[in-house]
């Protein structure tokens, strides 16, 4: 798929009582969710791409081997910058030096420009931190400091183990708008593990389904997210992202018109430059089908859609993958039906029916490059 | 009482100055020694640590007798200072000194071993993914986080070694100037039946323990408040 320029990752062996066998590749730029339920080996996974633990296996990074049948090269010498879970700052450091811990052992790659001490201080905020002890710190600030201390480590990659999950609610929308400005300033290919499907749909571009130490399905989130042969597509949440570009605005309704590939939407939102990509989320429960086009409804946004797959649901459910426009080469989507309205509404795959869409939430933050 | 001050000033210097190079070896060995115990996944490790551990249980006088045996002319320790054309280790302050590192090693290796386990291998690891080779690694985060530890073994190996008694003199006796430390002269005081001398060495020395027991656990507390 991405052969010598992206990342290449395989590892198998036993690890406290379950056995990993992984195997996947992700091109060396965005990033790349690895996404499972807790136990499935994400956190395994990432630290075998950090040598900070030793399975059998292979990874690559842009052609430049850091483990095979020969070689492992320890961790001190990977260029990776690594966020845990828990912030793990140095306590008898300060958070400067903290921060320049990684960056006066760090070489800088050649052919990477060098993130600079004063940019990630910026993006991060952390400027009024500088002087402070690192105790002083609440759980967001210490994770800031964390992740730019990782950074300025001048990585070749940046592995993100769940950095989120450790930290309330409040917190957590306070760095994930940082987080999202970092994917836009800096071109450093991400690996972030979480079992947080929102989290996933706001930073990735790309997933990694792991179940049980197994890699299900790996691409493109869309394309993952409504492929009928895996389990994303039968979660209580699922939904479908799209790369949306702004159109027009309605100043009087407060409206604005997002193109995405195969239709064209309207939601309440403020006026966006014309030409701009978001990211928009649309869930299977907020999309119904009809055949022909009501005469009247609330509903604005009614797509041309074709039916490409049907699946059993859970409870008398059929979960529907859809592709958008006459013809159904458009983005996917996917919506929940009831069996009942299936069988009435006579729908079969390869039809083309009218998907009305009750809700289309703007991803918040996440400019589409 | 002016005879008595310059009696006491030799033994005075002496037990300071054993206690002081000890408890300098002891942190110079007893530092990897603690890491290794800390850290290695060994299945004898365990031995070694009992090993270390074993003169907080044994009679000093075992200890003792076994140093005799090793430091005198026909162990290792009369090989040793054959070199520099002695006859034995046994009754020099070399040989105390080596007496006085076996005996107080646990009380300087238990609590930094202690202080590495404490903070785990996050800390390790982190400093590994920003680039610290394990020396370096060692030397600027293992080391500092261990610094209660490592105060606390050097206040409890000083002390320890400025209160033994039985071992030094089954490997030391009691020469003046050489081997004859406080708690040997406290002896010799009793024995010649010089009991107000002898009440002033023990009381100093009571109040010395107790003043560095006290001043070890201010210290310490406040070290571990500004999280080092």
């Amino acid at each position: 798929m991405t052969g010598a320029s992206g990342i290449a990752a395989r590892f198998q062996g036993d690890v406290g009582g379950f056995h990993l066998d992984v195997d996947f590749e992700a091109p060396a730029s965005g990033v790349t969710a690895l996404f499972g339920a807790s136990g499935s080996g994400k956190t395994t996974v990432l630290r075998c791409i950090a040598g900070l633990q030793r399975l059998d296996g292979r990874f690559s990074l842009g052609g430049e081997v850091w483990q095979d049948e020969t070689t492992f090269r320890p961790t001190h010498t990977r260029p990776i910058g690594y966020v845990f879970q828990e912030a793990s700052l140095f306590p008898h450091l300060s958070v400067r030096d903290n921060l320049m811990f990684g960056r006066r052992r760090a070489a800088i790659a050649p052919g990477r420009p060098e993130i600079r001490f004063d940019e990630v201080v910026s993006l991060l905020g952390i400027a009024p931190l500088l002087d402070r002890a690192t105790t002083a710190l609440s759980g967001g600030e210490r994770q800031r400091v964390a992740i730019g201390r990782a950074l300025l480590s001048q990585p070749a990659l940046l592995l993100m183990d769940e950095p989120l999950s450790a930290l309330d609610r409040p917190t957590k929308d306070e760095i994930l708008p940082f987080l999202e400005g970092l994917h836009g300033a800096l071109s450093l290919p991400v690996l972030y593990v979480s079992h947080d499907m929102a989290e996933v749909e706001r930073l990735a571009d790309r997933v990694v389904l792991l179940e049980r130490g197994r890699v299900l399905g790996a691409g493109p989130l869309a394309a993952v997210q409504a492929d009928p042969a895996l389990p994303l597509v039968r979660r209580r949440d699922a939904a479908a992202t799209l790369d949306a570009v702004a159109g027009e605005h309605d100043a009087l309704y407060g409206l604005l018109t997002l193109h995405v590939d195969g239709g064209r939407l309207v939601v309440p939102a403020p006026a966006a430059a014309a030409g701009e990509h978001r990211r928009i989320r649309i869930e299977a429960g907020d999309v119904s089908l009809a055949r022909e086009a009501p005469k009247a409804s609330s509903i604005t946004n009614i797509l041309p859609a074709r039916i490409l797959e049907r699946l059993e649901g859970d409870k008398g459910q059929v979960i529907v993958v859809l592709g958008l426009g006459e013809d159904g080469t458009g983005a996917r989507l996917l919506a929940r039906l009831t069996l009942w309205s299936w069988d009435h509404l006579e729908l079969a795959v390869g039809q083309a029916v009218l998907a009305q869409v009750k809700g289309v939430a703007l991803v918040p933050g996440r400019a589409e490059a | 009482m002016q005879g008595f001050a310059a009696e006491i000033a030799g033994p005075i210097w002496l037990t300071l100055k054993l206690a002081a190079v000890t408890t300098v070896l002891l942190l110079v060995i007893g530092t990897p020694l603690a890491w290794w115990l800390a850290r290695s996944q060994a299945w004898w490790k365990e031995a070694v640590a009992t090993v270390v551990a074993l003169p907080l249980v044994l009679p000093p006088t075992v200890l003792g007798f076994y140093m005799l045996v090793l430091l005198g002319p026909n162990g290792p320790g009369g090989w040793l200072a054959g070199l520099w054309g002695a006859r034995t280790l046994a009754f020099t302050f070399e040989g105390l000194v080596i007496g006085s590192v076996f005996y107080s090693m646990p009380f300087v290796v238990q609590p930094i071993r202690n202080a590495f386990a404490a903070f785990g291998t996050r800390p390790l690891e982190v400093a590994a993914t920003l680039r610290a080779s394990p020396l370096d690694t060692f030397w600027t985060v293992a080391l500092p986080l261990a610094r209660p530890g490592l105060f606390t073994g050097a206040v409890l190996g000083f002390a320890h070694t400025v209160g033994e008694f039985g071992v030094v003199l089954m490997i030391g006796g009691n020469l003046p100037g050489t081997t004859k430390v406080l708690s040997v002269a406290i002896f010799d005081y009793v024995e010649t039946g010089r009991w107000t001398e002898a009440h002033i060495v023990a009381g100093g020395m009571l109040v010395f323990a107790f003043a560095v027991i006290l001043v070890m656990t201010v210290v310490e507390k406040r070290l571990a408040r500004t999280g080092a």
